[in-house]
């Protein structure tokens, strides 16, 4: 399964749901929102969603600005 | 010689502002980009009491794992999310939505650029994100290069406040638009908060003194050796500013007025 995250193209052998990505990508990041084919999921829904092939996923937080 | 407590009393009253339902007590707002640490933003914030600060939005870097700047900020301290990186008013309203969507607030500072020498903002596209923002309750604070019928559009499109720039971002080249800016002053009944170019301490509080509702300065803060004594000067100087405005000063005189007495000289 091929999808791309955060403008990177990553394979995966195995299903994985977005809680299951966000714990393994992001660790210890406790403000992660994501976001699949443009849509925001919400923190209650990670678990139950699983990522697809071919998705365009988007993982984001905060870092300084102006 | 006795002080009595009315000679003590230095202050004069001021209404209280509120942005988005929220009283704000320091109108000496802070940008947290460009600065060496986290832990130096943490100095920034703490000493004069900021209660405003900005942050931007960016993708996770999942190859180096980095601390959270929000783990740096006190959770007392008001978010203000910047919409950087967005070229036009969809991509400005995408990020304000996943700004939104970690529960850390709804103030959004819509930054529409697409030009990358200036970074001057997009007027335009800038009132249509917050056309769509306002009315999905964001508490919008456009930034923009001062105009009168731009601000006008803002209001009626909900912004809670408009924020003119004094000069280029990063510039340090102070209050380039003062005049534009009194005009904003005079004419716009929402909070008129002066960001972008501001460069010292000194000409954040001239912006107040213009009747300026607060000032964002980032960049003259993070640059400084010292950021956290310079963001101190900033929040002391933004206090100043407001108080000499309130005070109501005399405006410039074209000829001498005496300090002294002109009677009662010995040599008459």
């Amino acid at each position: 399964m091929k999808i791309r995250l955060n403008g990177q193209d990553k394979e995966f052998t195995s299903q994985a749901s977005l809680k299951q990505l966000i714990e393994e990508s992001c660790r210890g990041n406790k403000h992660v929102i994501a976001e699949i084919n443009g849509a925001i999921i919400k923190t209650t829904q990670w678990e139950q969603t699983s990522i697809s092939d071919g998705d365009i996923v988007e993982l984001v937080s905060f870092v300084g600005g102006g | 010689m006795q002080i009595t407590d009315t000679q003590k009393t230095t202050t004069v009253p001021d209404e209280p502002l509120i942005i988005g339902g929220r009283e704000i007590k320091n109108r000496f707002f802070l940008g947290t980009g460009k600065s060496k640490s986290k832990d130096e933003v943490t100095a920034c914030i703490v000493q004069p009491g900021i209660d405003v600060v900005t942050v931007a939005l960016r993708r996770i870097d999942l190859e180096r794992h980095e601390e959270n700047i929000l783990e740096y900020i006190p959770s007392n301290v008001i978010l203000m999310t910047n919409t950087s990186g967005a070229r036009n008013a969809a991509e400005a309203i995408r990020i304000a939505r996943l700004a939104r969507e970690s529960g850390c607030g709804n103030w959004i500072k819509i930054e529409v650029i697409n030009d990358s020498k200036y970074l001057l903002p997009d007027n335009q596209e800038t009132i249509k994100a917050t056309e769509v923002l306002a009315a999905e309750g964001f508490v919008v604070l456009p930034y923009i290069s001062p105009d009168l019928y731009v601000a006008r559009a803002l209001v009626k499109a909900g912004a809670a406040t408009v924020m003119p720039l004094g000069s280029l971002i990063g510039s340090n080249q102070g209050l380039k638009t003062k005049e534009l800016i009194k005009i904003l002053i005079d004419e716009i009944d929402v909070p008129i908060i002066v960001d972008a170019g501001i460069g010292l301490p000194s000409q954040a509080c001239e912006a107040m003194e213009m009747g300026a509702d607060a000032v964002l300065v980032n960049t003259a803060v993070a640059t400084a050796l010292h950021p956290a004594a310079v963001c101190q000067a900033f929040s002391l100087a933004t206090q100043a500013g407001r108080l000499a405005y309130l005070s109501r000063m005399r405006s410039a005189q074209s000829s001498a007025s005496a300090s002294s007495p002109l009677t009662g000289f010995l040599y008459e």
